[in-house]
């Protein structure tokens, strides 16, 4: 299964390679990033009918917010999920993401925990 | 007909002086105190013109801590990025040098196995201390956006009485659970007729917990001093004032010298010793008790008491 990771900061890759070592190493799991909202309708528009299954995106980004990116990725590829992660707890954000269909909502700093169980779910019932 | 003026009498003209010197003596009295009257009008322009410097003073400073609070607001969301960072590096860094030591036992007994794990430990113990002190800058980052978000949170009718109890039992029992516990009496005189009030309970209950930790910490230092014969005491008092409530929150520790009874309740004052006190604690309190429309007076003696006078209104706008 493959995810898809957007965040401006660059070790956030790092951080996730590092955190899902042992998924990506059995190969459960294919993490993908994208350091912008624009590279990551880039990486899923590359392919025909992307692979990626869940994007977890950042919301405060130079360019594309992830708000922005959250209502492209729906309106072109409707099967892909889609949940928010924010350093802002804020109900304005969650409710305008919510809106705008994100299955989740994450804070910063991100809880790794309930991240994996979102993860396992999804593996579970892929 | 010649004039009257000139027929007059030596003892009409005697009686005219009189009156004319009653008459002087009456203005000047009348010009006496009017001359005091402006006296005391211009005293009271001088105060008023004093009292205006001050409180222009007072704006000037708390210009400052807003404008402070802005900065620091800004300073502690962008520190929250790369603390996390921090965190989470050292937090995986020990979970992996777990995994590496689990592989190593299954290896055999070698000199070089044994220099790797002690190594291992070492790196692991630092990556402990990262994990510690990443944390401890994480807690002070926190206090200071929790200083600068300011009434946001929702007032409800609580009941103080029973949010004091809470409190200061909260505050009382993590002091103990914590290093360097000390035995404090508390007496709470609390007014059982007070009416609920309006407050933030979440912000309101961090006024207690503040002020009771601060009161813990001071008689702390006089224990130090003093030794066993002191014993210390944390009084906690509410009293209905029509409009008014009061809250004293009094410890019998050390007291406040007077010269930095003014610094109390600016930000990043501390008087504990080096990693103890953010020096935001007394500033936090201040902001909230103003959120909530009240007052917070510090009263002291040297050696005696620290008397934290609290006054809220019943209803706030």
């Amino acid at each position: 299964m493959k995810i898809l990771i957007v965040d401006d900061e660059q070790d956030v890759e790092t951080l996730f390679l590092q955190k899902f070592r042992k998924e990506i190493k059995s190969k459960v799991l294919e993490v993908m990033f994208a350091f912008s909202g624009e590279e990551a309708l880039r990486l899923l528009g590359e392919e025909d009918s992307p692979e990626v299954v869940y994007v977890f995106s950042d919301i405060n980004m130079p360019g594309m917010t992830g708000l922005e990116l959250l209502e492209k990725i729906k309106s072109r590829f409707s099967n892909i999920q889609v949940s928010m992660i924010s350093a802002y707890g804020d109900r304005d954000n969650y409710e305008k993401a919510i809106k705008s269909g994100a299955k989740g909502f994450f804070s910063k700093p991100v809880d790794f925990e309930s991240l994996k169980q979102e993860i396992a779910e999804l593996l579970t019932n892929k | 007909m010649k004039p009257e003026k000139e027929t007059m009498s030596t003892s009409e003209l005697i009686s005219k002086i009189t009156e004319l010197e009653e008459q002087i003596g009456r203005l000047k009295k009348q010009a006496e105190s009017d001359l005091s009257k402006l006296e005391e009008e211009q005293n009271r322009a001088d105060e008023a013109v004093n009292d205006l410097k001050v409180i222009q003073q007072q704006l000037l400073q708390q210009e400052k801590l807003a404008s402070l609070g802005q900065l620091t607001a800004g300073i502690a969301h962008e520190i929250k990025n790369p603390l996390n960072f921090v965190n989470n590096f050292s937090e995986l860094s020990m979970d992996f040098i777990q995994e590496i030591e689990e592989e190593l036992d299954k290896l055999s007994d070698s000199p070089e196995k044994e220099n790797i794990l002690e190594l291992l430990s070492d790196v692991k113990s630092n990556l402990l201390k990262i994990k510690h002190h990443g944390s401890r800058a994480d807690g002070i980052v926190k206090s200071m956006l929790m200083h600068s978000r300011g009434g946001t949170g929702a007032m409800d009718l609580t009941d103080l009485n029973d949010l004091i109890r809470e409190y200061v039992n909260l505050a009382f029992h993590g002091m103990r659970a914590n290093k360097n516990p000390i035995n404090v009496e508390l007496r709470l005189e609390l007014d059982e007729s007070l009416p609920k009030i309006t407050l933030n309970a979440e912000d309101f209950s961090r006024v207690i917990l503040n002020l009771s930790k601060n009161a813990f910490d001071a008689m702390r230092d006089k224990i130090a001093a003093k030794g066993n014969s002191y014993k210390s005491i944390l009084a906690v008092e509410t009293r209905d004032f029509g409009d008014k409530v009061l809250i004293v929150v009094e410890d019998n520790g050390p007291g406040v010298p007077d010269e930095i009874r003014d610094k109390l309740l600016m930000p990043f004052f501390t008087t504990k010793k080096g990693t103890e006190g953010t020096g935001l604690g007394l500033s936090i309190t201040h902001e909230i008790i103003k959120t909530h429309e009240g007052t917070l007076e510090i009263e002291s003696e040297l050696d005696q008491y620290t008397r934290f006078k609290i006054t809220l209104p019943k209803t706030t706008t």
